[in-house]
């Protein structure tokens, strides 16, 4: 009897909570989902990112929201795996009056969203990762991987390379090995760089990494024997700092090995004894512990015990990462309310207008305090991309230094590139380029 | 009481041999396919069709699969991902490269890749058995995780090494909405199971279980070893691989080899034991408790939180709901050994001689 009752209760208890979850509606509300992973082998990156995120939303509300508009975001956590964030996006996606966007913060779901989103009309925002060739808009109408892909980080690092030799006619001749984490975001570095390759003739190999990436001793037994000039690193999670350790008994010189931006965090090389010298080339942004908004999270946020994290994350380069794609969900709605109606909340397919139509100058970076570690962006209907810049930096043993001027991504080499894979992406579907006046609405 | 079959009397050997001899039992399997083809999508909201059902229709089917091979013949396999993978890949491939394939032949190509596929990895089963073939079918899971990863031939060289399929079309049918992903897949393991239960009622079911309960007096009494084993692998395999063509095409639409790890294998290993060996409606129990629970726990979790003034954050809730996952396993485990199917089953009994204790 005792048990049953105790059952009951639980249960009547699930029910009720069932039915309070929805809260009060209250003033107009813009709703973010977020997709995050702070569980699994990659919760190490997952975390900061996230918390970067929601800081920004955060702060968003504490400075009176998107024109009166309060932020109102929910996290569904998906352990970095595609199933489960397939889960979440269904969960979430007609939520409180309907997602606004979606951002992956994962290569597979990103691969597993692409479709439903433009099927379902949600935004799927991927800022420095993602699909590459969703960057040509008129073929991918609902996915923006503003500011930056995978090819981007591959271009802009290989001019790095050029740049440390001394000039990209110097790449001649040399080795360059890419050591790369065994999934389609570690594949995506080759077209590009095989296509670099042939412009400058350098020799290009490829090793693959299997994940989670613990296991790394055959890729350097290879990396000895063959000594190439340079070692671009894809790693992910915990295999970024194996990779560090191995290069060690292996005695490669980690001035020699550049990493990508999800190599280059500072979970990656804290800890790792002798990881100086070691740099990433991050595409926008990168750390910025200096940064007004950092300051800004400080003081705001956690000065009142509001932060979402340990203090000293913030500022860190997978922090302001997230910082940094929050921006963007939050400045696409707000130059969408330009167009529908300023202090409106905006339905998914009028924010898709202002992830479009984003133009984020430098004085708008500077309002915003993150001017010293962004550049401006702005998207246009055919280029979901927008410019992407990158810059280099070297793990000084303590801190993250620059290392480079700002770099661009190529558009002479990226955009065949993207053009050829997503007209492929086309046939395959047997689909058409949208018309040019669809780019009106 | 409400539950007798005093009364039925079978006189023809074919209502002896009917799948469900009992007429309540027949009228109430009848009952709930035609639910889950009418009633479901009539009341079912499209999260629930998308992220729930169809995911659960299309793992029952691999668990029916795996269920042949585990709970019948007793051949214990890790590679069940690998062949889902390789249903997956092969039917993509069989789409993209003849033009105008039909959807379901497709998805039936990739099955029968499968059971090649099963089969070779099934052929270690004449010399080893147990825990020692469990580590031999594990070699199927790596070796296909190589494969689809290394070989640009089976992605159609697709330079991310992820593959997607959309505009599913069969017979003027074009399979968009959730309610039409759910009553294709619903197609499928309506007709997979049935074929199933019939196969493991069979002569050749039978002698897959005499192996399954002691090998060498089914050699004894005339059964071939090497044809049973291997023809559980193949049955197995071709079931659990239209299972991963399905996953792949209607519920992810675009897919990478980690859709298909080993995790996945120990999913659907964990739904056959959960739900109960040797028995195909234990294998939609099992699909059921682990498609669900985890996602249910996910959501009433952070509602019971609020309700006692705690609120969750999602990586303790990850945690929490790991942690209740695995203690209920343990509990079921522990209080029926035999799965949820023995436990159906003596409900049933206790409802056939109520209010008579026995």
């Amino acid at each position: 009897m005792k048990k049953t009752r105790a059952l009951a209760m639980v249960t009547a208890a699930l029910m009720m909570g069932a039915v309070a979850a929805p809260s009060s509606a209250q003033d107009k509300q813009q709703f973010f989902p977020l997709l995050t992973f702070r569980t699994g082998p990659y919760a190490p990156s997952g975390t900061p990112w996230a918390n970067g995120f929601v800081d920004y939303f955060k702060l968003v509300n504490a400075k009176g929201g998107i024109n009166g508009v309060r932020v109102l975001w929910e996290e569904c956590e998906t352990g970095y795996a595609t199933d489960r964030g397939v889960e979440c996006y269904e969960r979430m996606k007609d939520k409180n009056g309907g997602a606004t966007l979606f951002q992956t913060m994962s290569t597979g779901i990103t691969f597993a969203l692409t479709e439903r989103g433009a099927v379902d009309g949600v935004p799927i925002l991927t800022p420095g990762y993602g699909l590459s060739e969703s960057a040509d808009g008129e073929v991918f109408k609902w996915s923006f991987p503003i500011a930056g892909t995978h090819w981007a980080s591959a271009d802009t690092q290989i001019q790095y390379v050029g740049a440390k030799l001394g000039g990209m006619d110097k790449l001649k001749g040399k080795k360059i090995t890419l050591l790369y984490h065994d999934s389609p975001y570690g594949k995506e570095a080759i077209p590009v760089l095989t296509e670099r390759s042939k412009q400058h003739g350098f020799e290009f190999a490829a090793i693959p990494v299997s994940h989670p990436g613990l296991d790394q001793k055959a890729a350097w037994l290879q990396i000895r024997q063959t000594r190439p000039d340079y070692v671009l690193l894809w790693g992910w999670g915990v295999m970024n700092s194996t990779a560090l350790k191995e290069a060690q008994s292996t005695r490669y010189p980690r001035n020699q090995i550049v990493g990508v931006w999800p190599s280059g965090s500072d979970s990656d090389v804290k800890g790792v004894a002798g990881a100086e010298g070691y740099s990433a080339v991050l595409i926008l942004p990168g750390p910025g512990f200096g940064s007004k908004i950092a300051k800004d999270v400080l003081s705001t946020l956690h000065a009142k015990g509001e932060g979402s994290g340990p203090k000293d994350e913030v500022g860190s380069a997978l922090y302001m990462r997230g910082l940094m794609n929050a921006m963007f969900a939050v400045e696409g709605v707000r130059r969408a309310q330009e167009k529908f109606g300023k202090g409106q909340v905006m339905t998914a397919a009028q924010a898709r207008w202002g992830y479009e139509n984003l133009n984020i100058d430098l004085k708008r970076l500077q309002e915003l305090g993150i001017d010293d570690v962004m550049r401006p962006v702005a998207t246009t209907c055919k280029d979901h991309m927008g410019p992407s810049w990158a810059r280099a930096y070297t793990w000084k043993g303590s801190a993250w230094e620059v290392s480079s001027d700002w770099l661009q991504a190529d558009p002479k080499v990226l955009n065949p590139l993207i053009k050829a894979s997503a007209d492929k992406y086309l046939a395959d579907k047997k689909w058409s380029r949208r018309a040019a006046q669809d780019c009106q609405s | 009481m409400f539950y007798r079959e005093n009364g039925q009397l079978k006189t023809s050997y074919r209502t002896d041999q009917q799948i469900f001899t009992i007429t309540q039992d027949r009228w109430a399997v009848l009952a709930v396919v035609v639910f889950a083809f009418v009633g479901v999508p009539l009341l079912a909201d499209e999260y629930t069709l998308r992220a729930i059902l169809t995911p659960f229709l299309i793992l029952s089917l691999a668990a029916i699969g795996v269920n042949i091979l585990v709970g019948y013949c007793g051949q214990i396999s890790m590679g069940s991902g690998a062949l889902m993978a390789v249903g997956a890949y092969m039917g993509y491939n069989a789409l993209v490269r003849v033009d105008g394939m039909p959807l379901i032949v497709a998805l039936l190509i990739g099955g029968f890749c499968a059971t090649l596929v099963g089969m070779f990895f099934g052929i270690p089963s004449l010399r080893v058995k147990g825990l020692y073939l469990a580590v031999a079918t594990l070699a199927a899971q790596f070796f296909c995780d190589w494969m689809f990863l290394r070989i640009g031939w089976f992605t159609n060289n697709a330079p991310s090494g992820s593959v997607s399929v959309s505009n599913l079309r069969t017979l003027g049918w074009s399979i968009d909405s959730p309610y039409d992903k759910y009553l294709f897949c619903l197609g499928f393991v309506v007709v997979f199971a049935l074929l199933a239960k019939n196969l493991v009622r069979s002569a050749i079911g039978r002698e897959w279980m005499a192996i399954r309960d002691m090998d060498v007096a089914a050699e004894v009494i005339g059964i071939r070893p090497m044809y049973a084993k291997l023809s559980a692998f193949a049955v197995s395999s071709f079931i659990i691989g239209v299972a991963g063509g399905l996953w792949g095409f209607v519920h992810l639409g675009a897919w990478e080899p980690a859709a298909f790890s080993i995790d996945r294998s120990f999913q659907l290993l964990f739904m056959v034991i959960i739900g109960g060996l040797g028995s195909i409606m234990g294998s939609f129990f099992g699909a059921a408790f682990i498609v669900m629970v985890p996602i249910l726990l996910n959501q009433f979790l952070p509602s019971l939180g609020t309700l006692v003034g705690i609120s969750i954050s999602t990586a303790v809730l990850a945690h929490i709901e790991f942690m209740l996952f695995g203690a209920l396993i343990v509990w079921f485990l522990i209080v029926e050994p035999h799965g949820l199917a023995r436990l159906w089953s003596i409900g049933k009994q206790k409802l056939r001689i109520w209010p008579f204790p026995h």
